[in-house]
This record gives structure tokens, C-alpha cells and sequence, in this order.
């Protein structure tokens, strides 16, 4: 039988690797989008996983909501990506630098 | 063990080993092919769970257009992998350093609480679409149209961002050409009814 503590550390599991990857490619911008997908991807499995084993589904109506927004945000961002490689010839982080932040 | 059991293992083990390619993948193509093996994976055990239409909606959505969107963008630009992979190896033990860390956390404040819910019965006996439309439509119309709203602005702000104007070419201006008026297109010139040149003769007959 799988319980909801099953999924809630395949969930944790996954945000782990995620973070560790912003970590470790901290100069590819399009591996730290993809590990920020992969963040929302273990939240989601726990919204699903408590709306499932809790009988709610508002769980669900978020990962839904969760899935829209993510998708305007990564085409947002890859629109984002193009410009600037389009201007810098770079998609390096630790090159953009221009703001001087 | 039944069988729903194993399955989790086995798609488990695939998701976390496919999620640990993705962030250390050499080539940014095969981190994009290994993300999509990742949501493809989580949708067949969201499948397992009894949450089809998110399974469904997962595939569609994710693997149909934004992973092909990253991959479009990932094969479209010309990019040098080694000066973006410098400080990998720098960055790994502080990665992995985090990332135990917090993972030990998590699992603590699992076991503190001892989440064993079982699965509850179908709720009401409906479809996973059926409920969740019902849900989605009445209590949660409001936000529903206003993702509908982003979606629209996301559109726009994409195609904004990524249009450039090329020197040379030749473009319509679309607010001129709503507000073209008739007089602006046809010139009525007046003309005398009865001509005055004779009538043709009857030459024209027999060249």
C-alpha cells in the first residue's frame, strides 16, 4: 500500500536535487531554470499527494494553477534567455553583470 | 507488497536518477530529454494515485510545449558548454552539502509527524475530472480566469520581448489601415456622358 509518507519524500527528495543543482550550475541559466522546474515538479507531487490522500481538491485546483504559472514563467524566462543571448552572445551568470548588482 | 507498491519503487527510482541526470548532465539536450523523462515519470505515478487528469494535463502541457519550448531554445542557441561548467566541481560539496542538509530536515519532520494516511475512498464516486471540474468551476472560478489572464499577458510579454525590428524590411502600419477612409482610396472623376469623338468606323470590322 503506498502511504502519503511515501510520496512526501519522493517529494523531498526531488526539491533536494533541485537544490543542489542551483547550486552546482550556477553558470548555466538554462539548467538553473530546468532545476527550478524540477522544484515546482516536487511541490506539485505533494499538493497531489495530500489532496489525494486527504480528499481534498483544492490540492489539485493548485497544481493546476501551479502548472499555468509555471508555464508563463518559463516562457517568459526562455523569451528572457533569448534576448539576452541575442545581445550578449552569453548565457553565462557570472558574465551578466551589467545591473552591478 | 502488492504490485501498486513495486511500481512506486520503480518509477520512484527512475524519477530520482533521471532529476540527478538533469542537473548533472554535460550537454544542456540531454538535460532537456532527462527532464522530460522526469515529468513523464511523475505523471505515470500521479496515474498510480488516481489523479488522471493531472497526469494527463502533465503530459500535455509539460512534455507537449514547454519542454519542447526549452528544447527549441536550448538547440536554437549557440552555446559553449565548458566556460558554463567551470566551478562544478567547485560548487559540488557545498551543493550536496546543502541539499543533505535539508533533505535530513525534511525526513525528520516526516518522521515527526508519521503521515500514514490511507487512501481514502473515490470522493463521491466521481471521475478525477469530474470532481476536480466541479471544484475548479464553482469555488474556484475566479482564479481560473485569472490564470487564463496570465497565460494572455505571458503570451504577450514573450512575444514582446523576443520581437525585433529589422532595418530593410517593409511593414504594414495596421492603426493606418483601420482608419483608411473611402476618400482616401477612390478619386471620383467626373466624366461628360455623351462623348464627344465620333463613332468608331466600321473599319475596326476588317482589319
Amino acid at each position: 500500500m503506498i502511504t502519503l509518507a511515501h510520496f512526501i519524500v519522493l517529494g523531498a527528495v526531488l526539491f533536494c536535487i533541485a537544490v543542489a543543482g542551483v547550486f552546482i550550475n550556477r553558470k548555466n541559466l538554462i539548467v538553473l531554470l530546468m532545476a527550478i522546474e524540477l522544484m515546482l515538479l516536487a511541490v506539485n507531487i505533494n499538493f497531489v499527494a495530500f489532496s489525494r490522500y486527504l480528499g481534498d481538491a483544492a490540492g489539485q485546483v493548485f497544481v493546476f494553477f501551479i502548472l499555468t504559472v509555471a508555464a508563463a514563467e518559463s516562457a517568459i524566462g526562455l523569451a528572457i534567455l533569448v534576448t539576452l543571448f541575442r545581445n550578449r552572445a552569453t548565457i553565462n551568470v557570472g558574465e551578466i553583470d551589467e545591473l552591478k548588482g | 507488497m502488492t504490485i501498486n507498491l513495486i511500481l512506486f519503487y520503480v518509477f520512484s527510482a527512475i524519477l530520482v536518477l533521471s532529476a540527478l541526470g538533469v542537473v548533472g548532465a554535460k550537454n544542456s539536450v540531454h538535460a532537456v530529454l532527462l527532464l522530460v523523462l522526469c515529468f513523464f515519470t511523475t505523471s505515470a505515478l500521479w496515474l498510480l494515485i488516481q489523479a488522471e487528469f493531472l497526469a494527463i494535463v502533465l503530459v500535455l502541457v509539460y512534455v507537449g510545449a514547454v519542454m519542447v519550448l526549452f528544447l527549441f531554445v536550448v538547440m536554437m542557441l549557440d552555446i559553449k558548454i565548458e566556460p558554463l561548467r567551470e566551478g562544478f566541481i567547485r560548487y559540488l560539496p557545498v551543493g550536496v552539502l546543502v541539499a543533505a542538509v535539508m533533505l535530513a530536515e525534511m525526513l525528520l519532520l516526516i518522521g515527526v509527524h508519521n503521515l500514514q494516511v490511507a487512501a481514502p475512498a473515490d470522493p463521491a464516486g466521481a471521475s478525477n475530472t469530474a470532481w476536480l471540474g466541479m471544484a475548479l468551476f464553482t469555488q474556484f472560478l475566479l482564479p481560473f480566469e485569472v490564470a487564463a489572464l496570465i497565460l494572455t499577458v505571458a503570451v504577450v510579454a514573450a512575444v514582446m520581448l523576443t520581437l525585433r525590428k529589422r532595418s530593410g524590411a517593409r511593414y504594414q502600419n495596421p492603426s493606418q489601415q483601420v482608419a483608411v477612409k473611402a476618400s482616401e482610396r477612390i478619386r471620383i472623376v467626373k466624366m461628360p456622358s455623351i462623348a464627344k469623338m465620333p463613332i468608331a468606323p466600321k473599319t475596326e470590322a476588317a482589319p
